[in-house]
């Protein structure tokens, strides 16, 4: 099968649904002739025209409501913003109004949009530019929260957010765009909801999100070397969330390392390990839960402070070996 | 005096005769019920402000939409609400608008073009333009009327949605019904302009204040501002000065604003305003128009009735209708 990057993987599956359905149209700031701030609708504005590529002025917090708006009455909008840290300023519309509309109604209409941006640190963007604020929306009810960690999962997940008849919030990561995967030329859908076992493996967990899944595999194979088998779990998808996967992985391995980006204090890592203590996985524990996250900072813009900010593999191998062999650990640390 | 159009029949006149006392009866109704405790929450009245909601809906045909705001009560009345399932939301019942979910500041009736009263002051005016481009890219002809007050075009959202209006000629006509004050805030000290109006100069877009108390005179100008619209020219902005009677929500001591001041804009009651116009006319008889008002107090008096026969929501239902399938 070909390989292509992550950045195509989502035109891709943008172009294809444009072509399958002519409710469905881009909007944003930059999209049109410039290809939107990481190139992901290059050559669309060519194919499809200024009417369903439509460029915006910088009117977050406009365009937000607009998608909403045009969502509500019929259409299926997809909503870039060129970065995620942005999203604070549309965040009305998405919580306020997306978000509520359908309950608030009692019922009646629906906000079939889809917001997809690009999160993540490792750029030198600094801190106003390399968030991951996925945590804050997956807080809130009435939203779908979607993190692909790559290509071929991307454009399985991105066909199946637009076809959702809710707002879905799509979180791509500036430093997957380059990579590349097998991803059929045909289009398919991903079910939202649905983990992937990216490795399996039979002496602990790792549940990983987006940029953070690489990571995971790597250190999954470093520990292999080391007779340590590691099992990779991606949700995909936080909400809805797939606590069944994840449950029955910890159920088999006994330990879990929960890994995200995001800074760790607030992060969703505390609501998958407490989907742990809450679940009858808690009782197949060897170890305790552990959970690494980004440091409690801004994200800064020196190369090695912003590498430091993000866990590492080494970071997730000391952490699989601590849970691997905790009982020594504890005798030393005790 | 206030003009009649010469083209409005008698039975249109008091068709809109009947729905300014709908809303005044509705408001007074729904203000009786919180003072006695019988209804919760909270809620905004828009009794004295009928003729904006009345005099600009009376121009939309059956498609077009509108976007209201947290005093929304008039807009939905006037695009044409079942008050039965309006009352019956604000007490919260199962067969209210929202099924008990919503409440006064979340009532929309879709299938009628109202895309819903908005809790947020200022959370319109995108979502107007987001109809408007379903509009226009699916070429259905509707016009969609954005309602808002003198306090939302404060609000960021007020700027960025005007402008992307006017770029993109999206069919949308935003009326502002300037009643004096955003909640305590009196216009005067917060804008340093006359009129609201004159901001559609910074988006060039037409700009028009009217007479907010005059349903004539809101009609002539959202009528003019629709037609724009409809016919591929872009938005407008409306602004119909007016006043509410009755303070901003529930716990409101009015301490902001005198009592001279109310007696004056209380003497513009746009209700009186057009019976005097209709009966100095000879349009109508006052047998006439003291039966419509009848009329209307019934029914709300039936709403009242409706609402407290029907059920309270089920707690099953807590749980459902956050996400579509």
């Amino acid at each position: 099968m070909r390989e292509i990057t992550y950045l195509e993987a989502v035109r891709e599956a943008l172009s294809q649904e444009m072509r399958e359905n002519e409710d469905v149209f881009m909007l944003g700031e930059d999209i049109g002739v410039y290809g939107g701030a990481f190139g992901v609708s290059r050559g669309m504005l060519e194919e499809f025209g200024s009417e369903r590529i439509r460029n915006t002025p910088i009117s977050e917090a406009a365009i937000s409501g607009t998608a909403v708006g045009a969502a509500l009455t019929g259409m299926r909008p997809v909503l870039e913003l060129q970065f995620s840290d942005f999203i604070t300023i549309a965040m009305d519309n998405l919580v306020n109004q997306a978000a509520k509309i359908r309950y608030m109604y009692g019922g009646k209409g629906s906000v079939p949009m889809v917001l997809r941006t690009p999160s993540g640190s490792g750029t030198g963007a600094a801190a106003q530019h390399s968030q991951s604020l996925e945590a804050w929306v997956a807080h809130v009810p009435g939203l779908k929260v979607v993190q692909p960690s790559c290509g071929s999962d991307a454009k399985g997940l991105l066909k199946a957010a637009i076809d959702d008849n809710n707002p879905v919030v799509f979180y791509e990561h500036k430093t997957l765009y380059k990579t590349s995967d097998h991803v059929p030329e045909e289009a398919y859908s991903i079910p939202l909801g649905k983990a992937d076992i990216k490795r399996e493996g039979t002496d602990a967990t790792i549940v990983a999100t987006a940029a953070m899944v690489p990571k995971a595999l790597e250190a999954a194979s470093k520990l292999a070397e080391e007779g340590i088998e590691t099992e990779v779990v991606d949700p995909r998808t936080l909400v809805p969330l797939d606590k069944e996967t994840i449950v029955e992985s910890v159920k088999k391995t006994g330990r879990l390392l929960v890994a995200h980006e995001a800074v760790k204090r607030g992060g969703f890592g505390g609501e998958i390990a407490s989907t742990i203590a809450e679940s009858e996985a808690f009782d197949f524990l060897d170890a305790p839960i552990m959970r690494l996250g980004g440091a409690e900072v801004p994200i800064p813009y020196n190369p090695n402070l912003e590498k430091a900010t993000v866990p590492s593999v080494e970071d997730m191998i000391d952490s699989v070996k601590q849970m691997v062999h905790y009982d020594t650990w504890r005798e030393n640390h005790g | 005096m206030i003009q009649i159009p010469e083209h409005l029949s008698k039975e249109r006149l008091l068709d809109l005769y009947e729905q300014m006392w709908l809303i005044r009866y509705f408001d007074e109704k729904v203000d009786e019920f919180f003072a006695k405790g019988m209804i919760h929450g909270t809620t905004h009245l828009a009794v004295g402000q009928e003729a904006s909601a009345v005099g600009s809906c009376a121009v939309l045909k059956e498609e077009d939409k509108i976007t209201s705001t947290h005093r929304g009560h008039g807009h939905c009345i006037a695009k044409g609400a079942d008050i039965n399932k309006m009352m019956a939301e604000l007490f919260g019942r199962e067969t209210g608008y929202c099924k008990g979910k919503g409440g006064s500041m979340h009532i929309a009736d879709l299938d009628k073009g109202n895309l819903g009263a908005n809790g947020i002051v200022g959370g319109g005016f995108a979502i107007a333009n987001g109809a408007g481009l379903t509009s226009r890219m699916k070429d259905l002809g509707y016009v969609v009327l954005c309602f808002f007050g003198d306090g939302a075009s404060n609000e960021g959202s007020f700027h960025e949605a005007l402008n992307l209006a006017s770029i993109w000629d999206l069919p949308v006509v935003f009326i502002c019904e300037n009643n004096q004050y955003g909640m305590s805030g009196p216009v005067k000290d917060m804008i340093n302009i006359e009129h609201i109006a004159s901001r559609s100069g910074s988006y060039g877009i037409p700009g028009k204040v009217v007479d907010g108390n005059d349903v004539f005179d809101v009609m002539n100008a959202v009528g003019e501002a629709v037609e724009h619209a409809r016919e591929g020219n872009g938005p407008s902005l409306v602004e119909c000065k007016t006043y509410r009677w009755k303070g901003h929500s529930k716990s409101d001591a009015k301490k902001y604003r005198t009592r001279e001041e109310e007696k004056e804009w209380r003497d513009k009651d746009p209700i009186k305003r057009m019976k005097e116009a209709m009966l100095e006319k000879e349009i109508v008889t006052e047998e006439e128009v003291e039966e419509i008002k009848q009329q209307a107090k019934r029914k709300i008096e039936e709403s009242v009735e409706f609402s407290k026969e029907s059920p309270e929501p089920d707690l099953s239902t807590l749980l459902t209708d956050v996400y579509a399938d």
